[in-house]
């Protein structure tokens, strides 16, 4: 149980993502990625006559399992198996992330900028909002998220996932070193 | 009935997503200043063992348990994959998360990312409505 309750190593964690991609095509064909959920959520709430809404997303339903799935995984992993505690992150990121701005470093997120009570201000409102829209925005402009594109499209060697992931990773690390310092201010 | 088999494999999913910490804002920060290898490690050796299974299927033509031939559907290259690709590595530098975590915080207890998951949907929309005007 100890094992268990202690965070995974990065071999562990790694081996059983990989591992949903045969699961997935061996139980029905299904090719791994999340990004497709949300615009499945899309069509079935507010498809108002967009013609990329109109798409045939009743045979994708098994998406939508997934994604349920992932929330149950959340709530198991959280509650029952230790899952919320300090992240052991490398002491030099602590120390810059403290000299930006940020006060919380006792769970997986920030309460500090991930919070109610921080929606209403300015920062909050980057961090949550706008950058969730950015998400939702530019995964489905990119065809695909981390799980589509970077590990089914390269393990599946096709090379526009791996072009995506190229501008994934540029897009992150552009922003966390000239933006971020800024938004972390405010 | 036939979705339940997705509904594990995606709670399993999840609970790998938290024990992991791959659904920590502060890990995302790390791998995006190249502090620790541990995101790297993930991401790589989910995609090895993604390859080499993959590679099994079409070697050994194995079929799925209905008895189907496995097909991986083509990703043909359009600009979106470039620009969408910057914009989405933007918003996963801001929220620390890509969708698949995003449920998983939810999931966790975490509820105010249920705006960030909201606000996603959002954007899925606006792409959708703007989609035409935009260079693919």
């Amino acid at each position: 149980m100890e094992f268990i309750t202690q965070p995974w190593p990065w071999y562990v964690s790694g081996t059983l993502i990989g591992m949903v991609i045969p699961a997935l095509l061996l139980s029905g064909n299904k090719a791994f990625g999340i990004s497709s959920t949300l615009r499945h959520i899309c069509a079935i709430c507010i498809p108002a006559n967009i013609a990329f809404f109109k798409h045939d997303w009743k045979s994708q339903t098994w998406n939508l399992f997934f994604a349920i799935g992932i929330i149950l995984g959340g709530f198991i992993a959280v509650h029952f198996l230790g899952g919320q505690h300090p992240v052991a992150i490398n002491p030099q990121t602590t120390t810059i992330l403290k000299q930006q701005g940020v006060k919380d470093f006792n769970g997986l997120l920030p309460k500090d900028i991930f919070s109610f009570q921080q929606l209403l201000s300015l920062r909050g409102f980057i961090f949550i909002v706008v950058g969730g829209f950015l998400v939702g925005f530019g995964t489905r402009y990119a065809g695909g998220c981390t799980s589509g594109h970077s590990i089914m499209g390269i393990a599946s060697l096709q090379w526009p996932s791996l072009a995506a992931t190229c501008c994934f990773m540029a897009g992150g690390i552009l922003t966390t070193w000239f933006i971020l310092p800024y938004l972390l201010k405010l | 009935m036939r979705n339940i088999k997705y509904l594990i494999t995606g709670a399993l999913f999840g609970i790998v997503l938290v024990k992991s910490e791959v659904v920590s804002w502060f890990r995302i920060q790390e791998m995006f200043r190249f502090q620790a290898f541990h995101m790297y490690g993930i991401i790589g050796s989910a995609i090895i063992v993604g390859l080499i299974s993959i590679q099994i299927i079409k070697r050994f033509k194995i079929k799925t348990i209905d008895g189907e031939d496995i097909v991986i559907p083509e990703k043909k290259f359009h600009w979106g994959n470039i620009y969408g690709g910057l914009i989405f590595g933007l918003g996963w530098a801001i929220t620390g998360a890509c969708p698949g975590p995003l449920f998983a915080q939810v999931g966790g207890g975490f509820l105010i990312v249920a705006v960030t998951l909201v606000s996603a949907i959002a954007g899925t929309w606006t792409y959708g409505l703007i989609r035409e005007k935009l260079h693919h």
